[in-house]
């Protein structure tokens, strides 16, 4: 069979064999197999190489090297009982050939100060238990504070989501060459700077694994209400940081935030089909169909709420508790404001900020009326960082819509309009004004 | 993404007759493991036995009922798994590892069926 080397290769790099259109036939060739098997388990195969080598570009190409490997050889051998596996081990000793004779790992060894005998070949086949723990250093190293957020979000949508260049692209609106030159960079300042390919515990783990959940919570945000662009929602992105929290669960399951932060997303997840209309027009929570939440991600949302434990709640497990509060109203007048508020205050007691101050506005203000909603609104509209923020002027506008002040609440939806550079946004703000 | 329904059919009256494989129920727990750590698997669970269910057919204008066990059936529904992933693809390569860790002698068919999904979503739709 004439397996098409290095042109799949390079098709696996730019945009994925198979998510162009879909070969269509039945049982699919030994490549398509190769392919398939290698997306599947390319974080976990870098991941391993990335323990050797310490180098997590250097081990994305090796992790490619291995891809090679099987596309020159499971045509003539057949596939192997254990395919992930055969990847991981062919990568692990190229990375380990590689230690051996490279003058690379002689500089490598010189930056982080190692010596060879500190990493023995790991015996094969691999424990479980230690590619997780090769899998979280890539998570640690791939979100490390020393990256931007946009180099973080583009490297772990990389090198963990196994999104391509292509696909993040995409996702944030940006040129395939922005993305590749992001990524190139990030590895480049991770060589540079000398970050350890490690699990941080002790005292910096909270504030690195909150540089993590960071990404994730960003990402799902990207999709959840696109800052830009047509769409109000792009849910493949949605999808991407769903399943990197649900792997992240899986990981560390003994951080209540982990499970927080995928109890959250669930639940936002789930209100997804609901929150668009025919013409994908944005959807209010007031206004949605709540038959079409996502029963299935509301009971997933509510159990990895469940296993984050009894607290103290971090900022993850409190949004997700309030996200939890809308989930459980059938209806929207059954929603438990005067809970939600308080959570409100106690997120902003743990990380005051001015955008949750104004969530806790409007929860109060369900609570106990319009009026004391106002007074906490009107106290921030002097805050620097709402400045140009269109939901200040938006919940401003409701309050005064329900107090019957509608000239002033024309004016705030008119200013919320002009501020959002969402357009499905701007059109339903333009119809709340002209109705006040 | 794409989401997929993994329907497992079964022999019921084969299995009925299986002694217990505690080793191969200790690699299906792996892989139950790996699948959901690969943040891959939505949902999953057993049926309980036909001889439990119940048939009901619309058919000119009337329901007739059938109860289980449904022994006129080779193979009967018997679990099912949803499964989010990329593509098709990577879907069946989930239902041949869940197939691989069953003995050898069993007779199981995994028909992967991907979900419809709504038109909320034109990204998603199939490309011609």
């Amino acid at each position: 069979m004439a397996v098409t080397g290095t042109d799949a290769v390079d098709t696996t790099g730019a945009s994925g064999v198979g998510s162009a259109g879909g070969t269509g036939s039945t049982g699919g060739t030994t490549a398509e197999t190769v392919e398939t098997v290698f997306r599947i388990e390319s974080a976990r195969i870098t991941a391993a190489a990335a323990r050797v080598v310490r180098d997590v570009g250097l081990a994305e190409e090796i992790a490619q090297d291995a891809l090679v490997a099987a596309l020159e050889q499971w045509p003539e051998s057949g596939v192997p009982e254990r395919p992930g596996a055969w990847l991981t081990a062919v990568a692990k000793r190229r990375a380990i050939d590689l230690v051996r004779r490279g003058e690379t790992y002689a500089r490598k060894l010189a930056e982080v100060g190692r010596t060879l005998e500190d990493t023995p070949p790991p015996p094969e086949p691999a424990d479980p238990d230690d590619i997780d723990d090769d899998l979280l250093r890539l998570v640690f190293t791939a979100c490390h504070p020393v990256l931007s957020t946009e180099a973080r979000t583009a490297l772990t949508l990389r090198l963990l989501g196994g999104l391509t260049t292509q696909e993040i692209a995409r996702a944030f609106l940006t040129s395939e060459a922005t993305v590749a030159q992001r990524i190139v960079r990030a590895k480049r300042k991770l060589a540079a700077a000398g970050v350890p390919f490690e699990v941080p515990y002790g005292e910096d783990r909270a504030g690195r694994l909150s540089s993590v959940l960071e990404v994730v919570y960003l990402v799902f945000n990207e999709g959840y209400s696109a800052t830009a662009g047509d769409d109000l929602c792009r849910p493949a992105l949605c999808e991407d940081a769903l399943r990197l929290a649900r792997v992240l669960e899986g990981l560390m399951p003994g951080e209540p935030e982990v499970h927080g932060l995928a109890a959250l997303l669930e639940l936002q997840a789930s209100r997804v089909p609901a929150r668009t209309g025919p013409g994908g027009e944005p959807v209010l929570l007031a206004d949605q169909n709540r038959a079409r939440w996502n029963r299935m991600l509301i009971l997933r949302g509510l159990e990895a709420l469940r296993r984050a434990g009894e607290g103290p709640y971090g900022p993850y497990c409190l949004q997700a508790a309030i996200a939890a509060c809308h989930a459980r109203a059938v209806r929207y007048e059954d929603t438990d404001w005067a809970v939600i508020a308080a959570l409100y205050g106690r997120l902003a007691a743990l990380t005051p900020s001015p955008v949750v101050e104004l969530n806790r506005a409007v929860a109060v203000s369900m609570a106990e009326g319009p009026e004391a909603g106002l007074g906490l609104v009107d106290a921030l509209t002097d805050e620097p960082a709402l400045r140009g923020y269109h939901l200040l002027p938006s919940v401003r506008g409701d309050l005064l819509e329900r107090l019957g002040r509608a000239e002033e609440a024309r004016a705030e939806f008119e200013r919320a309009a002009s501020l959002t550079h969402n357009e499905r946004e701007r059109e339903l703000l333009l119809g709340r004004a002209r109705r006040s | 993404m794409p989401r997929f329904m993994s329907l497992i059919q079964v022999d019921e009256q084969s299995i009925a007759t299986q002694a217990p494989d505690p080793d191969f129920e200790k690699r299906m727990g792996a892989l139950f493991e790996e699948i959901t750590k690969a943040g891959v698997m939505l949902d999953t669970a057993g049926l309980a036995p036909t001889s439990q269910a119940a048939r009901l057919h619309w058919s000119g204008g009337k329901i007739s009922q059938t109860d289980g066990p449904f022994t006129e059936s080779k193979e009967v529904v018997g679990g099912y798994a949803l499964l989010q992933v990329k593509d098709r693809a990577e879907a069946l390569e989930w239902a041949r590892r869940f197939l691989e860790v069953h003995p050898e002698n069993w007779n199981v068919t995994a028909e992967v069926r991907e979900i419809q999904e709504g038109p909320s979503d034109p990204s998603e739709l199939p490309c011609p």
